[in-house]
């Protein structure tokens, strides 16, 4: 059997950001103490010492808010009923500002091996006017403090096109950033979601770069990364050589994974799973929902989430997933965008081009056949 | 029905000028003579189309029989054909009086005499009809049914002392109405041993029974498991049922005879093969002649329609067919756009009727259908000396062939109140219409007349009249006449190639502005593609208007969060679907809306 990976969501945090539709909110410690139980059961009912597991990710909402202990006994938890292979990738997501000495040892003591860091901007001002909790003072505390524990995988995580930011204050702090040599960055546009505070109500904000400048934040990232010796591996991610988020290109690879928590989704032998969203309901113990993906949706899937990889799909995978030619099913959607430049074929493999990077929607969205 | 004398039938019409009470009265005379119970009326029973009871207008024509118990004792048998009002309709008056002996002429008390009450009484005349009129609305405060009673006898010319005074609405003097149905239609003639003559008044499609026929019989006798013939199509069939008209139902009886209208069926699946207006006899003993048929009547307004979804041009052939069925004057024939694919370029009475055809296919159909810009028929005098009809512009010659054009010009009247004459005769100036007199009806209100050029009104005359007059102003037009008229053809071009789709022909003076409107509102309409898009007004291969789409710099989801494939998909998918709205066109697609969108660019704007 092949690896699979675990994700876990912890949905709690300590303030909203004003952009962030994942699920989360800010609580109480008893629901905080109550949820890790819930999460522990739901994980022992999946139980199976014959899985290997070869990543696993805390996300959320902010990880970090939860003591310690807890993600202790998650992680004990985790161990006690599946194998985790000796180089296995165990990412927790933390935010400036609720981590600290303590819980930063308990993470290291019970083998988390990377940090991923919400610092999302530099500018103090950007920062409160999006609804961060943090300064970069603060980020640069946290990030000293897991460094001289000797965590030596970290991420960074960036936006730019942020209301109020212009392209040189970006600029300065990615090089801000880039100088600290994280080992991974990722760096996203802001994308307005409805629901959020800030996509429903945006005229309350400064003004956001337009089209011209945020195009520009975004080449000028690329460029930067590049001359400081970071891949940009994938169209949001950018890495020192080898650094690769093993847990998301187990995503993009179509690798099986658990999800467990509040909302998470799983995907097992060509199910996906999903948990609901109701705080109320999971805590009551209510069970995943399991949907079976047809030969279609897991071929969209394989193609739409392969492309995302700046080293796109691997066509001899393809036909060894589903038996048929890559090229031949989709050969007009891929003749089209192979003559209109947005795709590149290479070898064995099937790439968007960096105009297609930019376009990747326009491009998968074909991609799409059950529609 | 058999023993049923010839001298208690009573076939008749009502003719009324738009909103004079025509379908009301309709309902009143149902009502009375005890078809139905009043708990059984629903409002407006004839008009049993979904559409119609929306609109409040009466589409096509309908029949009902009933039983009345006359005041002499004897009981009559009416058949009431029901006729639509507007303008746009008229040949289906012609249809329907033609089944008749006699016309009950509706005249509003209020508003007396118009255009509409003269031209139906006129075809009624024609057809030999024995006119009656009635004054409705004889409650309304503003009545003056004394006035109008000279009205029509000095405008019409026909006795209206002894009209029945009433009120539809109210139900007021119906029986006054009934009566005079038996006294003044005279009952009808023909002879029921003669050699069989049925007039084809109108049908119906029905998926069980194949087509219906409705049909006057003239002379002669039909009965179940007579060989019928067709006379105009030839078409010979074996009649399976024959009955007549409840109010929205056929009641199937043993046998018609002279001077009855009813229906036949005989398991016509061919629409074609049953036309309106032509005679049907009996195969084995015809008649020497055929009865006249109707005037044919021809389209004035045309458009492209084609189906959304490609795959549904058959669906959209057959939807036609049987509209045209029981609708002689739409017209339609097969054409090819590069932009559209595969549809049909259709004929109409107007814009009325344009509109009706198209909500019917997208309502009665469930067709999605994307329609060009509607144009009139241009007359095309080549340098050969070849004069030509074009319905299409894409089919327009090169014009160093052209010598001069011809475009159709009605005569129009517009009624409003006196407050808006100023807007409304600056909106006439602005689409070219010849002023020709205004008279005050009353002091507040007046009837301004107007030749127009037909291509200026079907665009959204009626829209810009309603805003500009805040639904003030009623309108009204008749062909007059064609005029010699400077006239180009405009193209639209997308990323350099001509769309024929988008084409339209236009007077020479309006094209800058049309072409600049055109590209403006195709600007709005076309997303961001991965290029630059131009978009050009072009008149021969002159440009005369240019906007551009910008090319599409970034459509990128950032972040792909955890696990959860699912909204990433569904993003995906939902633009999928719209790209399946799209009409593919070289490399630009072009959103369905975008065709629809350009027909309507009101000059206030």
């Amino acid at each position: 059997m092949e690896d699979r990976e675990i994700y876990i969501h912890i949905p709690f945090c300590v303030k909203k950001c004003d952009y962030c539709d994942f699920l989360s909110f800010t609580s109480d410690d008893a629901t905080k103490r109550t949820y890790v139980d819930a999460l522990k059961r739901e994980i022992r009912a999946d139980f199976d010492r014959s899985v290997k597991i070869c990543s696993v990710f805390i996300g959320g909402g902010t990880p970090s808010i939860l003591d310690g202990d807890m993600i202790k006994e998650i992680l004990d938890t985790v161990r006690e009923g599946f194998e985790l292979t000796p180089d296995c990738e165990i990412t927790i997501e933390c935010n400036p500002g609720t981590l600290d000495q303590n819980k930063a040892k308990i993470y290291k003591a019970c083998g988390i091996n990377r940090i991923s860091l919400g610092l999302q901007a530099c500018d103090v001002l950007v920062l409160k006017s999006i609804g961060r909790i943090h300064t970069f003072a603060d980020f640069l505390k946290s990030y000293e403090l897991v460094r001289e524990l000797g965590f030596d995988n970290i991420n960074v995580d960036l936006m730019s096109a942020l209301p109020g930011q212009d392209l040189d204050a970006y600029l300065a702090g990615l090089k801000k950033v880039i100088s600290l040599e994280p080992e991974h960055i990722s760096a996203y546009s802001l994308i307005l979601e409805d629901g959020t505070k800030m996509g429903d109500h945006i005229e309350n904000y400064k003004k956001l770069p337009d089209e011209e400048e945020e195009r520009q934040m975004y080449h000028k990232t690329i460029e930067l990364m590049r001359e400081y010796g970071y891949d940009r591996y994938e169209i949001s991610n950018y890495c020192k050589p080898g650094y690769e988020c093993r847990h998301n290109i187990g995503y993009w690879t179509m690798r099986e994974y658990y999800g467990f928590g509040l909302g998470a989704s799983g995907f097992i032998g060509g199910k996906r799973s999903k948990n609901t969203d109701s705080m109320e309901a999971y805590l009551k113990g209510e069970l995943k929902k399991w949907e079976q993906e047809t030969g279609e949706d897991l071929m969209e899937e394989f193609v739409f989430l392969g492309l995302r990889m700046c080293k796109g799909i691997s066509l001899s995978k393809f036909k060894a997933f589903f038996g048929q030619d890559c090229d031949k099913i989709y050969k007009d959607v891929i003749d089209k965008h192979i003559a209109g430049g947005l795709l590149e074929k290479k070898g064995d493999r099937l790439a968007l081009t960096e105009k297609g990077m930019d376009l990747s929607n326009l491009v998968m969205s074909d991609f799409i056949i059950t529609v | 029905m058999a023993g049923i004398n010839q001298k208690h039938i009573r076939n008749f019409c009502i003719v009324a000028h738009i909103d004079h009470g025509k379908s009301t009265l309709a309902d009143r005379i149902i009502e009375k003579t005890g078809l139905l119970t009043s708990r059984e009326m629903q409002e407006q029973v004839l008009d049993n189309m979904e559409l119609e009871r929306e609109r409040g207008i009466t589409i096509k024509s309908q029949a009902v029989r009933t039983v009345y118990k006359a005041s002499d004792g004897e009981e009559y048998i009416f058949n009431l054909i029901d006729t639509p009002g507007h303008v746009d309709f008229n040949y289906e008056v012609s249809r329907a009086l033609a089944a008749c002996d006699g016309a009950i002429l509706v005249v509003d008390a209020a508003q007396g005499v118009e255009a509409q009450t003269l031209a139906n009484v006129y075809l009624a005349l024609d057809h030999d009809l024995e006119v009656f009129p009635v004054i409705n609305k004889i409650d309304l405060p503003s009545a003056e049914p004394d006035r109008v009673k000279d009205e029509i006898e000095d405008i019409i010319g026909i006795e209206a002392q002894d009209a029945p005074m009433i009120s539809a609405k109210n139900g007021l003097n119906i029986e006054d109405v009934l009566e005079a149905i038996v006294k003044k239609i005279p009952s009808p003639s023909g002879d029921p041993d003669g050699k069989l003559r049925c007039l084809i008044f109108d049908s119906l499609y029905d998926p069980y029974k194949g087509v219906i026929v409705f049909m006057r019989i003239m002379d002669g006798r039909i009965r179940k498991g007579t060989k019928v013939r067709m006379m105009a199509t030839g078409a010979v069939v074996e009649v399976v049922e024959v009955g007549y008209f409840g109010a929205g139902q056929f009641i199937a009886c043993d046998e018609l005879s002279a001077g009855m209208v009813g229906y036949f069926t005989a398991s016509i699946k061919n629409v074609r093969d049953t036309r309106v207006g032509d005679t049907v006899t009996d195969d084995a003993n015809p008649c020497d002649e055929p009865l006249p048929g109707y005037k044919k009547v021809n389209p004035f307004v045309y458009c492209g329609m084609y189906p959304a979804d490609g795959s549904k041009y058959g669906d959209l052939r057959d939807a036609l067919e049987k509209l045209q069925l029981n609708d002689a004057a739409l017209q339609y024939e097969p054409e090819t756009s590069v932009a559209l694919g595969f549809g049909f370029r259709c004929g109409f009475l107007g814009l009325l009727h344009l509109d009706i055809i198209q909500e019917r296919l997208e309502r009665e159909y469930d067709l999605d259908l994307v329609t060009t810009a509607p144009g009139v028929i241009y007359k095309v005098h080549k340098t050969n000396g070849e004069v030509i009809d074009i319905t299409n512009p894409s089919n327009m010659p090169d014009p160093s062939e052209i010598d001069y054009m011809e475009e159709p010009f009605v005569s129009a009247e517009i009624m409003t109140t006196t407050e808006y004459v100023g807007t409304i005769m600056k909106l006439c100036q602005e689409r070219r219409g010849i002023y020709n007199g205004m008279e005050y009806i009353e002091e507040t209100r007046a009837m301004l007349k107007y030749d127009l050029p037909l291509n200026e009104i079907i665009y959204d005359f009626f829209d810009a009249l309603k805003s500009r007059s805040r639904g003030y102003a009623s309108f009204d037009y008749e062909f007059k006449e064609y005029v010699r008229s400077k006239l180009v053809k405009l193209d639209i071009l997308i990323n350099k190639e001509e769309v024929d789709a988008l084409s339209f022909i236009v007077f020479e003076g309006s094209a800058a502005e049309r072409g600049r409107k055109m590209c403006e509102k195709l600007k709005n309409e076309i997303p961001r593609q991965q290029f630059e898009i131009p978009i050009q007004a072009a008149i021969g291969g002159r440009i005369i208007s240019r906007e551009t789409v910008k090319a599409l710099r970034k459509d990128v989801l950032a972040k792909c969060y955890g696990g959860d494939i699912s909204r990433k998909k569904k993003l995906l998918e939902k633009q999928k679907e719209g790209k399946k709205r799209m009409r593919q066109f070289g490399n630009v697609e072009i959103p369905q809306s975008a065709f629809m969108s350009v027909l309507k660019l009101d000059s206030e704007d």
